[in-house]
């Protein structure tokens, strides 16, 4: 076996959700197959995390809201994409300490991320991360 | 925390397989070889994302079954330097914080990135954050099962493919009678773990979640 390209592109939590949901979908109408001994590593990975991402703001999002995520993101000057995926991860985070009501309250919490994060700091995604993890501190201190 | 690996490999598909399409023996070989593996310096792999390429198939004397180069991509867990994850608390030792993620379990964080000033708990097994305010010391406890943000600071990959009979001690090649006990001696020794993370809670806004929850 040959790794040709060890990261050929970052996925973001969403979208390994939506993959992994889609897939048990496919052996759930398969049927017999996925007890033989082989599929066990894969129905065990599956499982576990399916029952992680469940936990994270990514099960309640949709294409959409990655779709918009990203082009509000765009005019930020974020040069590797690397930040954006984890701001996007990080912004979902955030998202639990607020009381999510509606829709349009989760996008105005967007816009206050983006604008805590591109104020403070250039494109380096270590202190865009703790400028993110003091954001939704501030977030969660000014929600409560 | 997820990254696409492109892959190329040989896939063997057994007679009895024929009569499947070969697009979907192909794919459950090739998550039956790599589900919940770790490739060295890869990372945890997944599931299958998508086949990109399927060669020819060939079949060869002695052997009924047909072999094809598959090229595809693979969903593997790889948190890049620096990113933060969520996982929940398996135990405490001596070494550090044992996290675990669910789907991923090696993951630790030794006392020197703890919140500090930290202690040990010998009694409880439990390490703690003695936090000091106005009012006096808090002790913060880790306790199992709890949810706790740490970033990712290393990742250590170790190869744990069998090596061969030459690994094995020189004593024991000595008494041919004894052989048979080195393999049991071998499998009572701790087995590496093939991936580690090296995480730290040492900032504002990592460590348990119920301590930055208001």
């Amino acid at each position: 076996m040959e790794v040709k390209n060890a990261n050929a592109a970052m996925l973001s939590n969403y979208e390994v959700f939506k993959l992994l949901t889609d897939l048990k979908e496919q052996r759930k109408d398969a049927g017999k197959s996925k007890h033989s001994l082989g599929q066990q590593d894969l129905n065990t990975i599956m499982y576990e995390t399916l029952k992680y991402l469940s936990k994270t703001p990514c099960s309640r999002q949709s294409p959409e809201i990655v779709r918009e995520f990203l082009t509000t993101m765009m005019p930020q000057k974020l040069t590797k994409a690397v930040s954006k995926k984890s701001n996007l991860n990080i912004a979902l985070i955030s998202f639990q300490m607020v009381e999510e009501s509606e829709e349009r309250l989760t996008e105005e919490q967007i816009e206050e991320l983006i604008q805590t994060v591109a104020g403070v700091l250039p494109g380096d995604p270590e202190q865009e991360n703790a400028a993110a993890a003091d954001a939704e501190m501030n977030g969660g201190a000014e929600q409560s | 925390m997820f990254v696409l690996v492109e892959m190329v490999d040989t896939v063997r598909i057994p007679p009895w397989c024929f009569h499947r399409q070969l697009n979907e023996a192909v794919a459950e070989e090739l998550n039956k070889k790599l589900a919940n593996k770790v490739v060295f310096n890869v990372g945890l792999c997944i599931c299958l994302y998508d086949i990109t390429k399927l060669e020819d198939s060939y079949i060869f004397p002695g052997d009924g079954a047909s072999h094809t180069k598959v090229h595809f991509r693979f969903v593997v867990f790889h948190p890049f330097l620096e990113e933060i994850l969520v996982g929940k608390i398996k135990y405490c030792s001596q070494e550090g914080v044992h996290v675990t993620m669910g789907f991923f379990d090696d993951i630790l964080i030794p006392p020197e990135s703890l919140q500090q000033p930290a202690k040990f708990d010998e009694a409880e097994q439990v390490w703690l954050w003695e936090y000091e305010t106005d009012e006096g010391a808090h002790d913060l406890y880790m306790d199992q099962g709890e949810e706790i943000r740490f970033r990712v600071t290393d990742e250590v990959f170790v190869d744990t493919s069998p090596t061969g009979p030459a690994a094995a001690t020189p004593d024991n090649a000595a008494q041919p009678g004894q052989s048979t006990a080195a393999p049991a001696e071998e499998s009572t020794e701790k087995k590496e773990a093939p991936y580690t993370l090296i995480g730290t809670i040492c900032e504002p806004g990592l460590g348990l979640l119920s301590w930055w929850n208001n």
